[in-house]
């Protein structure tokens, strides 16, 4: 294929943000100088590669949340009656609640009605028929960020629907995948056009009642992905949405839904980056994934907000609820993350193993560094017969980052033979930062067997010698560790994307140690 | 004493009755403490499934239940032979029994070493001793847990276990509490306090037995302090009876180089929960807690433990395992929590289960919390049933299966109680877990 020469599509998506350390690593500075001068001087300097602004008009609603806000965000989007009252139910819900402050971040108080929920670039034309009539000045964008939307670069192989703020820009690949009768086109379209699945499925896996920030996303969520695979159909391409947060003050609330029916099997692929501000933003997304008999869903995600600068100043609050049901006999959902970005990161990916035979995975590389505080991990939920689910999560702390992992195994009465394995391992560079875990296992049959594994340690100073013994400076030594310490869950990712996080993380921690 | 008819449930009836207790020529200082505790469990409410330390043990029985407390000695002194089963009478041991909360002379065995002093709280408040001036309440009087507060608030009787500087007596100390059915829900705060100076060697052994079928509480509170390079090796035996409830709270707080070795069994009681929580002031400190915990019926089995890392060069084991049957239920924390400065942290924990019966429930919960980073800290959990493979193994020799899931059943429950060094103690239990789970019981 020609895909390998081709700039991939998310190969972007996944560059890394650095941190300016340089003056921390003082101790290794002989050695450094060893390595390429100017490579090194780069990568140090090197910021946040994505936080640039795009000067686009935009359309946007006024700031504040109430139920006006909410009709208009409907009436925009040219919505039915039915959806309107859904995200009117769990506005009234999200208002009964209050925010859960479980986790382990800290943030200051955020003003739900200082935001604004809705912002989309200005359009000339109601319906776009080709990616001709889209704003040069948009494509220039995901253009910049290496997702090709225009024809002759769409030989990548990865079919993606790029969002944009509040909307969906384009969708490539239709027509092939079209063939094959699978959906795959904004949530708005699939609202449009297919009303009863996405009104069969919608809130099936995560019910707007089941958290804040769920409630807060079925109530003004503007755009995402929708995906249906029909009967026994293998996706012949992976399938991959792109979010940009470019407005600013505006908050960011997609929704994906992935429909698996039998026998079908697809690979779906996630990225995202925003600009750099002051400010904290919002996102509050929420996905999810239902798998039928035999289906196999592997969802990977690259999220690499702004995650705020050395100093903590600004960067995405990411406050995620992401859950897959293997409602299906011997059904399969896969979640593998690598979470670089965000100032805040709230998020769980979970499968509920409802199917006979069915299986959960869930593998996670969350790195913080800086400021940046993540509270990751996953639910397993054990309800059908000879379920099984593994846990990998690898998480690493730099500089004043803060890395939480809190999973919950839970084995119901009637899960025979229920099977779990989970390992959470931690790397702590440095002496301020902080790593914890937070495991729960509930087991309600006694045939269940659910192991638990957890470590937490620095680089040891053995590897470090038997490296520098063998001519292998401190940095490469240590991305070396990191690399054999990730390569569990690069394992799971696809390719492309498995190389770019590696340099990712490489370059992200460049200058911590020391 | 039975004017006190009032109901735990009730926190101002609670302290009402406190406030009607006849003058017991308390000196000012613990009447102070009195009073604090008191003040605390004013401000301070019982927990309930949204406490995350306590989501999953419910306490309603215990403070609905009409549990009073005592607060005076009974006027008729108890029986002594009612303790004699629970007792160890071995020469050289030192023996403190306390019947219904408060200590019985003519039950116990006194020290006859030179130097350790081991006296009930009563008799050393009475002779103006320094020691729980000085530390009670150091280490508990800070918890926020309500119950603790209450112990406080009444504190009457208990133990004061002080070894001094250098002391290496081999014999252990036995602390024996028992329950019987002379006051009808009656509710016991005993309050211990155990300080070892520096270099002090000493093995205590701290039990709980119930001789009634009848509901009670027992809601224990013991400080325990050990000097630079103490060591201190802790056996808790919990046999209360089917309708006994037991919360109790340990708190220790290591010097340098101290050493402490705790192993706390779970045999009987209807709601019992143990927190024990450990402070590692001291750089080099070594800890290490062991559990068993055997459950059956309806009981809840709550273990709570911390391990708080507050120095450098500390040494941390927990090692708890469980065997749960019927409908019972367990709960695990593990605590770890390694300060920034606390470098060079060698921590491990491991919690493994086993399930014998379907409607058996357990809830693990090793939490990790570390902001050093030069620090090795593992832990683990497992939970299952004995392996068909293991069992098949037994059955193809011309064992039985029930037989084989005894022998396995034992062999689990056994590896904890082989690191007992006390042999009048290991042999006591490993009796204990033969006669329970074996086949032709």
């Amino acid at each position: 294929m020609t895909q390998a020469k081709e700039p991939s599509a998310t190969d972007e998506t996944m560059t890394p943000e650095t941190t300016d350390n340089a003056a921390e690593s003082h101790e290794y500075t002989g050695t450094r100088i060893e390595r390429s001068n100017r490579e090194i001087a780069e990568l140090a300097n090197r910021t946040y590669q994505h936080g640039w602004v795009t000067d686009i008009e935009m359309e946007t609603v006024p700031h504040g949340l109430n139920e006006d806000v909410i009709r208009l965000i409907s009436a925009k989007k040219g919505e039915p009656a039915w959806l309107l009252e859904w995200r009117l139910k769990a506005f009234r819900h999200w208002q009964a609640m209050t925010e859960p402050r479980w986790a382990n971040v800290r943030y200051p108080e955020i003003d739900y009605q200082a935001q604004r929920y809705y912002a989309a670039p200005k359009r000339t034309s109601k319906e776009l028929n080709s990616l001709d009539e889209v704003d040069r000045e948009l494509l220039n964008t995901f253009e910049k960020l290496g997702i090709p939307l225009e024809e002759q670069k769409r030989l990548s192989g990865v079919a993606v629907d790029a969002v944009f703020d509040s909307v969906s820009v384009a969708t490539t690949h239709q027509d092939i995948l079209a063939r094959k009768g699978i959906i795959f086109c904004s949530f708005s379209e699939a609202v449009k056009n297919h009303p009863d699945l996405v009104r069969h499925y919608l809130g099936s896996v995560v019910p707007y009642t089941d958290n804040f920030f769920a409630a807060l996303n079925s109530a003004v969520f503007s755009d995402g992905s929708f995906c249906y695979i029909p009967k026994g159909v293998r996706c012949p391409m992976d399938l991959s949405t792109y979010f940009r947060i470019n407005a600013a003050d505006t908050g960011q609330f997609e929704r994906t839904l992935i429909v698996a029916e039998a026998g079908a099997f697809v690979n779906y692929l996630e990225g995202c980056t925003a600009p750099m501000r002051d400010e904290n933003q919002l996102h509050a997304a929420v996905v999810e994934l239902v798998a039928l008999d035999n289906a196999t869903i592997n969802y990977s995600t690259v999220q690499n907000w702004f995650s705020g600068d050395e100093q903590g100043r600004g960067g995405i609050f990411n406050f995620v609820t992401k859950r897959g049901k293997c409602l299906g006999r011997n059904s399969r959902i896969s979640w593998t993350q690598v979470e670089t970005g965000s100032a805040i990161t709230w998020k769980y990916p979970s499968c509920i193993l409802q199917g006979d035979n069915s299986v959960g995975e869930f593998y996670s590389v969350a790195l913080s560094t800086n400021y940046q505080q993540a509270d990751t991990g996953t639910k397993m939920i054990h309800l059908g017969k000879n379920t099984s689910s593994t846990v990998i999560s690898k998480t690493i702390s730099a500089a004043h980052g803060n890395n939480s992992y809190r999973g919950m195994i839970k084995v119901m009465p009637r899960a025979e033979n229920a099977r779990n394995y989970t390992q959470c391992d931690s790397l702590l560079i440095g002496n301020q930062c902080g790593a914890h875990t937070f495991p729960l296992i509930e087991v309600r049959n006694k045939t269940a067997r659910v192991e638990h594994e957890a470590s937490t340690s620095k680089i040891s100073e053995d590897q470090l010698f038997y490296c520098k013994q063998r001519g292998i400076g401190p940095e490469d030594a240590i991305s070396m560790v990191i690399n054999g310490f990730c390569k569990e869950v690069f394992d799971h990712l696809p390719m492309e994307f498995a190389v770019e996080a590696t340099k990712l993380l490489g370059v992200s921690l460049e200058g911590s140690v020391g | 004493m039975t004017e006190v008819a009032e109901r735990l449930s009730d926190k101002e009836t609670f302290l009402d009755a406190l406030s009607k207790r006849v003058e017991d020529h308390a000196p000012g200082w613990l009447r102070q403490l009195r009073d604090s505790g008191a003040r605390r469990v004013e401000t301070l409410s019982f927990p309930t499934h949204k406490d995350e330390e306590w989501r999953f043990t419910d306490v309603k029985p215990i403070v609905r239940a009409a549990f009073e407390p005592s607060l005076r000695p009974p006027r008729e002194a108890p029986d002594p032979a009612l303790a004699a089963p629970h007792r160890f009478n071995l020469p050289g041991w030192t023996e403190l029994v306390f019947i219904d909360g408060f200590f019985v002379p003519g039950a116990s065995q006194l020290p006859d070493a030179d130097g350790l002093r081991v006296t009930s709280l009563a008799e050393t408040v009475r002779t103006g001793g320094a020691l729980p001036r000085t530390h009670l309440d150091a280490l508990a009087g800070s918890s926020g847990n309500i119950f603790n507060a209450m112990n406080s608030a009444c504190l009457v009787d208990g133990a004061v276990v002080h070894a001094p500087r250098g002391y290496a007596g081999a014999a252990p100390v036995h602390l024996l509490y028992i329950t019987t059915d002379r006051q009808e829900n009656g509710a016991a705060h005993p309050r211990n306090l155990i300080v070892l100076d520096e270099t002090a060697e000493l093995t205590l052994i701290e039990s709980y037995a119930g001789l009634t079928d009848a509901p009670y509480f027992n809601n224990a509170v013991t400080e325990i302090v050990l000097g630079d390079a103490a060591v201190l090796k802790r056996y808790k035996v919990l046999h209360e009876g089917p309708r006994g409830y037991h919360l109790s709270s340990a708190h220790v707080e290591q010097h340098a180089n101290s050493v402490f070795r705790s192993f706390s069994a779970f045999l009987g009681g209807k709601i019992a929960r143990n927190e024990l929580k450990t402070r590692l002031a001291g750089e080099g400190a070594d800890v290490s807690l062991a559990g068993l915990y055997l459950a059956e019926g309806d009981q809840v089995i709550d273990n709570a433990t911390g391990i708080e890392h507050a120095s450098p060069h500390c040494t941390s084991r927990i090692r708890y395992k469980g065997v749960l049957g019927d409908t019972s239920h367990a709960v695990f924390s593990g605590a770890v929590h390694v300060h920034r400065d606390a470098q060079k942290t060698d921590s491990n924990q491991l919690n493994s289960n086993l399930l014998l019966s379907d409607a058996a429930a357990i809830d693990t919960r090793p939490i990790l919390q570390i902001f050093a980073d030069d620090v090795k800290c593992t832990h683990g959990a497992t939970v299952g049933q004995p392996p068909r493979e293991q069992i098949f193994y037994f059955q193809s020799r011309g064992i039985s299966e029930a037989m084989a899931r005894a022998i396995l059943t034992c062999g689990f429950a056994g590896e904890v109680v082989d690191d007992i060094s006390v042999e009048p103690l290991r042999t006591r239990l490993h009796d204990y877990i033969y006669n329970r789970y074996s086949p032709q019981k």
